[in-house]
């Protein structure tokens, strides 16, 4: 049977339950008792096994098979779900995502996934078994940099099994240690040889993870895993490995073989430095069912059709009515009306079949920022608001990036380490905001964190050392105009470059792709009290409202979003200031544009008395005040891209078609001028 | 219409004029001819760009012969008509100062005989077509309406 026609509805599909199970593992790694998210991941696993079993997939089918039978265990109550638990699931996802991407690009989806198996079955069996190269890089990359957790990766076999209940009748325990060589020791195993030598003084090493060999070749990194059966006191184990240079001890407990514990200070230890989306998406009562609302899916390419097709009727609308109050036809001005109201009915309904909630993008943020602050080794509480928050698709496909860099952004030189934290009196645990809501006909996005704040004067001093601004700019500069610098191109503060970010592509690619988005971004920021960027975005890109002005009888468009106000002035308001026309409006001054210039027209002169229409717009954060000839007034106007062989014109935004036919062109305030 | 394509030896052209020479585009590549509408000039577009129109709500670049081939500009007239050319990537417009009518060719009729085109640059011209006493310049609608210039 051809399933290839299936395909596409398969992969969509598996995205979605991918990105379920994404948000649910993490809801389950805060709330690890929580059955009704464990039967939401149950179910989405299980429809996911289906799926690709039925498509042939078996990888796919073989890995969700076996998270389902863990799964399975944990919601019988036969095991519990542990933090070594959760990575091995998010490996899973993240091996889902790899071999499900790859049966997107037209491969088979076949990837080596025996590890994770392997490692789903012992879990099975109620063994965490932390991990080893999954021999997917993406999956084990998230490890690197963090002490694996100290939790038991031995398994015994029966011999050894005997050998501990015997000696526990005794007064003989077994222990299990965790012991780390510090990476700057020369001699690692000169010191694991004094290890087992002062624990060979308490009593009995019966088994090492890795072998007793490994560990003397120092193929271990950083540590290794002892059993000891002795018949000393915690304390003593721990001073015996303490008393050697360079050897911690991060973890301790005993062993209970016929009952595998999950040992209370590791459960401790592992207290995750991530987010909480308990807290950003409603609770679901126990045995709650998400909502299912009838739906379809839609090409989006018809969308966009149907969207063209409205604005056509707009337009045309628009040239009806002109033609009806011409000829001053009261009944055609009528049905005008009606058609009016119903056109507007229309467009915003399509406006809003193609709106979609910032949740879209805003879903795999969690999971990014609880990767990332494990990397770095910080404790980050993501909180999310508003994600139901609605945008035109046009703005969802382009705001993920600028605001993945922001969070990348705050998460690097926002916020501090747990010990910056602690000497600040600070909580250990970092707060990021991710919040959306709407404000009028634009959509408010704010990112802020509780971290140490942009420090200023380094910034300045950067700013002067790669020569951003000269040293005489420096000291005219006002504290908000110095913030501001970090939108600067080529400014970056990051100490040193990491991996995250501080790469160069700095925030001024965000500030350019928001702004390119007809949206403006703002910062405030107070030192070791935090950050918090705002930006301002549109609602749609498809349908705006603009300015219509004139100048030389040719018409152009100005979004509104780059509007502040317009003003009226005579030429006597004009003062010079270094060869630079200028205003004051309301005791600011106003640098003055005349428009006919970047347009391409001859500059008339100025005739004394006459009235001159001054635009203010925002460009950069700066005002700028656009002198035209008329106001034409505002409207509705529907953006039509200027085609392949216009594309890419600096100050250009698009084109759009007035009411009488002609077409006008759309004003790019941030690369006009 | 007949069909063109399928019998290799037949070629169909759009003569036009711009000024006293006649140049002429293969039927293929000729979505339709317009009047002349309202165009609207783009500021900073490439010198032939004459402007964009509004083609049944779709914007098009017009661009202006003339000013590619660097002739004498001419005066618009009531003759004067858009030929929306028909592209890989798009559409385009191109104005011309009348659009006489189609011919039908053999495809051997088009020499390569680059000695009359004056100075428009070879790449725009496919080659030359003699019918009767009438010599028209077949051009390259590819390269025509490339970017740059």
């Amino acid at each position: 049977m051809n399933m290839s026609q299936y395909l596409e509805m398969f992969l969509v599909e598996a995205k979605e339950h991918l990105q379920n199970l994404n948000d649910k593992v993490l809801a389950l790694e805060n709330n690890p008792d929580d059955k009704a998210i464990i039967d939401e991941i149950f179910r989405s696993a299980h429809t996911l096994k289906g799926m690709s079993a039925t498509m042939g997939f078996d990888k796919v089918a073989e890995l969700t098979h076996q998270m389902e039978n863990v799964l399975h265990k944990v919601r019988a109550g036969e095991r519990q779900v542990s933090s070594p638990l959760v990575d091995i699931f998010f490996k899973c996802l993240d091996t889902l995502d790899i071999l499900i991407s790859n049966i997107g690009d037209g491969g088979e989806g076949n990837l080596e996934t025996s590890s994770l198996v392997t490692a789903l079955q012992a879990a099975q069996e109620g063994h965490d078994r932390p991990l080893e190269a999954t021999g997917i890089s993406e999956g084990s990359k998230i490890d690197t940099g963090i002490p694996p957790e100290p939790v038991m990766s031995i398994e015994f076999n029966e011999y050894e099994k005997n050998i501990i209940r015997q000696s526990s009748e005794q007064g003989f325990f077994p222990w299990h240690l965790t012991v780390e060589i510090r990476p700057t020791c020369v001699m690692k195993s000169a010191r694991a040889f004094m290890v087992f030598k002062n624990l060979e003084a308490l009593g009995e090493v019966i088994k090492t993870n890795p072998s007793i060999e490994d560990i003397e070749d120092e193929r271990f990194d950083p540590g290794f895993e002892i059993v000891l059966i002795t018949k000393s006191l915690r304390e003593e184990i721990i001073k015996a490995v303490n008393s050697i240079a360079e050897v911690d001890l991060p973890g301790i407990f005993s062993i209970n073989i016929d009952n595998p514990p999950i040992p209370q200070e590791v459960k401790e230890k592992a207290k995750p430095a991530n987010p909480q989306p308990a807290k950003t998406s409603p609770k679901e009562g126990v045995g709650g069912v998400a909502k299912h609302v009838p739906t379809i899916r839609v090409d989006i390419e018809r969308l966009d059709l149907l969207i063209n097709l409205v604005g056509e009727l707009v337009i045309n609308k628009t040239r009806l009515a002109r033609i009806g109050h011409n000829k001053r036809l009261p009944d055609l001005n009528e049905t005008i009306e009606q058609m009016d109201r119903i056109s507007l009915d229309l467009q915003n309904l399509v406006m809003k079949v193609r709106m979609v909630p910032i949740e879209q993008v805003f879903n795999r943020f969690p999971r990014m920022v609880r990767d990332l602050a494990r990397d770095m080794g910080k404790e980050v509480e993501l909180i999310i608001e508003g994600k139901e928050t609605e945008l035109d698709r046009t703005v969802i496909d382009e705001i993920g990036d600028p605001l993945v860099h922001l969070l990348r952004n705050c998460l690097d030189h926002g916020v501090e380490t747990k010990e910056q934290r602690e000497v600040q009196g600070k909580p250990a645990q970092a707060k990021v905001r991710l919040a959306a809501k709407h404000e009028g006909n634009s959509v408010v996005i704010e990112v802020e964190d509780d971290g140490k704040g942009i420090n200023t004067e380094v910034l300045m001093q950067k700013a002067l050392e790669k020569g951003v601004i000269t040293s005489a700019q420096a000291e005219a500069m006002e504290q908000e105009e110095v913030v501001n610098l970090i939108f600067a191109p080529g400014l970056s503060t990051a100490e040193k470059v990491t991996d995250i970010s501080g790469r160069g592509v700095g925030l001024d690619a965000v500030r350019s792709k928001i702004e390119s988005l007809s949206g403006s971004i703002f910062i405030e920021t107070e030192k070791d009290r935090g950050t918090k960027f705002k930006i301002n975005l549109p609602l749609t890109l498809a349908i705006i409202r603009a300015l219509l002005v004139q100048v030389n009888q040719e018409a152009y468009a100005i979004p509104l979003g780059f509007i502040d106000e317009t003003t009226i002035i005579t030429p006597q308001d004009i003062r010079n200031v270094h060869e630079q026309e200028v205003i004051l409006l309301r005791g600011n001054v106003l640098p003055l544009v005349r428009l006919h210039k970047p347009v391409g027209l001859s500059v008339p002169d100025y005739q004394p008395g006459q009235e001159l229409f001054v635009v203010v717009v925002r460009k950069n954060n700066r005002q700028v005040g656009l002198v035209v000839d008329e106001l034409i007034g505002q409207q509705e106007i529907v953006i039509k891209n200027l085609g392949h062989l216009l594309g890419g014109i600096p100050g250009l935004a698009g084109a759009t078609i007035l009411g009488d036919g002609r077409v006008s062109l759309i004003l790019d305030i941030t690369t006009l001028f | 219409m007949e069909k063109s394509t399928g019998n290799s030896a037949e070629l169909q052209i759009v003569a036009f004029h711009l000024g006293l020479t006649e140049y002429a585009l293969p039927i293929d590549n000729v979505q339709e001819i317009i009047r002349l509408q309202t165009i609207t000039r783009v500021p900073r577009a490439p010198l032939w760009v004459e402007g964009v129109i509004n083609l049944r709500g779709t914007v098009v670049t017009v661009g202006n012969l003339h000013k590619r081939f660097s002739l004498p500009l001419i005066q618009v007239t009531e003759d004067s008509r858009i030929i929306i050319v028909k592209l890989a990537e798009t559409n385009a417009g191109i104005l011309v100062d009348d659009a006489s009518d189609v011919i039908r060719i053999s495809q051997g009729a088009v020499e390569s005989s680059p000695d009359i085109t004056g100075n428009i640059d070879k790449e725009y011209i496919t080659g030359v077509v003699k019918i009767d006493n009438r010599i028209l310049i077949l051009l390259e609608p590819q390269k025509l309406l490339a970017t740059g210039g």
